[in-house]
C-alpha cells in the first residue's frame, strides 16, 4: 500500500488541556490519566465526508427560518477554512448554534430568564465552497450568565463544529466578537495560554463585508490541523 | 504559511441544539452487507455520575474493511450508501444505543491487520477539546495481535476499549469513564 500522510500535532499552548479548574466543569470530565500516543492509521485519516445534499435554503441564514424577523443587531459572517498550511479546506460541513440577541438559547434546560423569540431557533449549517469560503446570516448573540462562579458571564459567541478532510481534522469552538469586555474574564475564552490561539477565536468587524442599510459584516477564518509533510510511516 | 490552528472549546450545555440535527443512531439500515449489531451503554464522569450531556461521533469501514473516504486506496468494495458515520447524543442517564454493522478488519502501521474496530469521538460539556477512543468487539480474536491495542503499555486497561457481546444476541455493552479505576483509554493522536 501507499504511505499514509498523517495529521500534524498542534504546537504547545495552542489547544486546551482536558483539565482547566478555572472552568469548574471540567475538573470530573477530564482524563485522569495520560493520554496514550498512537500512530495516525487509515482509520483516523479517513473521516465523514459531507456534501451540499445536506443543505436546505434557509440553512445558512438565521433570520429567514420564520414567518418574522428575529429581533436583534443583524450580522453577515463569513470567512474561510483553511489548513495549517494556508491550504483552503473545500466542501466541508459547519454547523452553528447560537443564543438569541437576549442571551437565551432555545433548549430546554436554559433557565436563563431572558425572553425567547419566536422567530429565531439559532442553528444554521452551510458546506464551504471549492475556495473554503463560508457565509452566514445571523442576528449578534447576546451574553448570558453561568454558574461556573460568583456573576460569570459568556462573552457573546457563536458555537461552530466542523468536519474537514479527516476525523483527526474534527474542531469544535466557539467564535467570539472584537472588542467584547467579557473576554478577558471568560475562562473558557482563555482556557489556551498562546495570545495567538486566543486571538484565533476572535472575528474582526469587516467593512468590506458590511451590507448598506441592512446588516453589520464580520470575518472570522477557522484553521484545521494540516497535513504532515511527509509520510509518517509505511501502511 | 504556517497558521495557528484555531482553538478547541467546548460544545457546552445547549449542544443540542447545533449538534443533534446530523443525529445518526441507525446506520445499519444503509448497509447492505455485514452482521447488524446494536453498541449500547453509558458515560459517567469522575464521581460516578451519568453524563446527560455528551455525543459520541463514531467512524467506521463497512463489512469488507473499506472506508468511504478517497485516502482508502484498497482494492475493497464501498456499500452504496453506507458512509460510515454515526452520531449519538446521551440521554438524561448518560445512555446511548448504536445500531451498525460490524466493521471488517482494516490495515493497520507496517504489514499489520487491525482488529476490526469504530473510532470514537466524545465531546460533553465541561471537555474543552474533544477525545478519541476506540471500541472493539469481544468477539474477535484479533484483539490479542491488534497493533494499536498493543500499544497501551497497562494491558490492565485494554479491556476497557472492548464492547462485551451480550449471551447470543448481536449486542454489545461498552461504557465510557472518565476517570478512576475503570477509565476509558483515550488516544493522543
Ligand atoms: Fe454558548
Amino acid at each position: 500500500m501507499s504511505a499514509l500522510i498523517g495529521y500534524k500535532k498542534p504546537a504547545a499552548g495552542t489547544q486546551p488541556n482536558y483539565l482547566h479548574p478555572p472552568y469548574q466543569s471540567s475538573i470530573k470530565r477530564a482524563p485522569g490519566k495520560p493520554l496514550v500516543l498512537v500512530p495516525q492509521t487509515l482509520s483516523e485519516i479517513t473521516g465523514p465526508l459531507f456534501g451540499h445534499e445536506l443543505i436546505g435554503p434557509t440553512d445558512n441564514d438565521l433570520t429567514k427560518q420564520h414567518d418574522g424577523e428575529p429581533i436583534g443587531e443583524r450580522i453577515i459572517l463569513s470567512g474561510r477554512v483553511l489548513d495549517e498550511n494556508g491550504r483552503p479546506v473545500p466542501r466541508t460541513l459547519i454547523e452553528v448554534w447560537q443564543a438569541n440577541s437576549t442571551g437565551r438559547y432555545r433548549h430546554a434546560l436554559d433557565q436563563h430568564d431572558a425572553p425567547l423569540d419566536p422567530n429565531f431557533t439559532g442553528y444554521g449549517r452551510t458546506v464551504t465552497d471549492d475556495e473554503g469560503r463560508y457565509r452566514f446570516v445571523s442576528i449578534k448573540p447576546g451574553a448570558y450568565p453561568w454558574r461556573n462562579h460568583h456573576n460569570a458571564w459568556r462573552p457573546q459567541h457563536i458555537h461552530f463544529s466542523l468536519f474537514g478532510p479527516s476525523f483527526m481534522t474534527r474542531l469544535v469552538t466557539q467564535m467570539y466578537f472584537p472588542g467584547d469586555p467579557l473576554l478577558p474574564l471568560d475562562p473558557i475564552f482563555n482556557c489556551v495560554t498562546d495570545q495567538r490561539a486566543r486571538d484565533s477565536m476572535i472575528s474582526t468587524f469587516d467593512l468590506e463585508t458590511t451590507i448598506p442599510e441592512f446588516a453589520l459584516g464580520y470575518r472570522w477564518d477557522i484553521v484545521l490541523r494540516g497535513r504532515d509533510a511527509t509520510p509518517m510511516e509505511k501502511q | 504559511m504556517a497558521l495557528v490552528p484555531t482553538a478547541s472549546q467546548t460544545v457546552g450545555p445547549y449542544l443540542h441544539l447545533g449538534l443533534t440535527a446530523l443525529t445518526r443512531a441507525d446506520i445499519a439500515k444503509d448497509a447492505s452487507k455485514g452482521e447488524k449489531i446494536v453498541i449500547s451503554g453509558r458515560v459517567f464522569d469522575g464521581e460516578g455520575q451519568p453524563v446527560p450531556d455528551a455525543l459520541l461521533e463514531f467512524w467506521q469501514a463497512n463489512a469488507d474493511g473499506k472506508y468511504a473516504h478517497p485516502d482508502d486506496l484498497q482494492d475493497k468494495p464501498l456499500d452504496g450508501g453506507f458512509l460510515g458515520f454515526g452520531r449519538v447524543p446521551t440521554d438524561k442517564d448518560g445512555g446511548f444505543r448504536f445500531a451498525t454493522v460490524k466493521p471488517g478488519a482494516v490495515p493497520g502501521p507496517g504489514n499489520s491487520l487491525q482488529a476490526p474496530h469504530i473510532v470514537v469521538c466524545v465531546f460533553m460539556r465541561g471537555m474543552l477539546r474533544h477525545l478519541y477512543t476506540r471500541i472493539y468487539f469481544s468477539d474477535e480474536a484479533g484483539n490479542a495481535d491488534d497493533p494499536v491495542l498493543g500499544l497501551i503499555e497497562d494491558a490492565a486497561r485494554r479491556p476497557t476499549l472492548v464492547a462485551q457481546r451480550q449471551g447470543g444476541k448481536a449486542e454489545y455493552h461498552w461504557d465510557i469513564h472518565m476517570q478512576g479505576q475503570k477509565e476509558t483509554v483515550f488516544f493522543d493522536c
